[in-house]
């Protein structure tokens, strides 16, 4: 394969929003057959777990999510209370549970892939995901808590990845 | 005639190119695929992976919000 179909992505976000961009980017580059490695490192490692479910959006300190609601009269759906609820509210014990929920429902209604769906897509197409071993012992992740397929490693190895490609993301 | 379609309705990007991609991973070269798509994204998309992928793009028809990409594969 030639070099500029070599692509990159650093992957260091564990949220359940910042979940996506990375998975999506990857596998569409590897569809449109680019070969293409993700490096996870610091809280990306969370995008790696076998168990999903404790990702969280969160709606503290970010500001410039939209805030509407999946159902509902349409004039309602239209409201945007991102800007609206005071950021203190969100300390309410399950505010980011309930976000997260409907940010999930949100995606449902326009069809967005889930993350484990994009997830298992990128190994089918043979996506490289590497976990930083640095941060896996940082903070104490069990080797097993991830899905199959991932290989551990430390930056040398990202740079030997992206040594041959010109398309490198940090996200 | 497509020799094989792929209904990627309500699905959202980049779920229509994967489909697509996986389907036309099972055809043999020569073969038309017919992918259905109401993600308006997709005319752009499915313009873009064509053009990287090789794979020939014969025709694009809109019909009320509901697309239908005409593609050969390589």
């Amino acid at each position: 394969m030639s070099d500029n179909n070599k692509m990159t992505i650093i992957a260091t976000k564990g949220t359940f929003d910042w979940a996506f961009p990375p998975f999506i980017i990857a596998s569409t580059g590897v569809a449109m057959d680019k070969e293409v490695t993700i490096f996870f490192t610091f809280y990306g490692l969370n995008l790696l777990l076998k168990d999903t479910s404790k990702l969280r959006v969160s709606p503290i300190g970010n500001p410039s999510m939209p805030m509407k609601m999946p159902f509902g009269p349409k004039w309602l759906q239209k409201i945007d209370f991102g800007p609206k609820i005071p950021n203190v509210l969100w300390n309410i014990p399950g505010a980011e549970s309930l976000v997260t929920w409907l940010m999930k429902k949100t995606m449902a209604k326009h069809g967005v892939a889930k993350i484990e769906e994009l997830r298992s897509m990128c190994q089918e197409f043979d996506v490289k995901f590497i976990a930083c071993e640095m941060t896996v012992e940082l903070f104490g992740f069990d080797k097993e808590d991830f899905i199959d397929g991932v290989e551990f490693a430390g930056a040398a190895m990202y740079f030997d990845e992206a040594a041959s490609g010109d398309h490198h993301l940090y996200m | 005639m497509a020799d094989e379609t792929l209904d990627a309705s309500g699905l959202n990007c980049p779920l229509p190119i994967l489909k697509t991609k996986k389907a036309l991973s099972k055809m043999d070269a020569g073969k038309i695929l017919d992918v259905i798509s109401t993600d308006a994204g997709s005319v752009k998309d499915i313009e873009a992976f064509c053009n990287q992928t090789g794979n020939k793009l014969i025709s694009t028809t809109e019909d009320g919000g509901k697309y239908v990409f005409t593609i050969e594969k390589v």
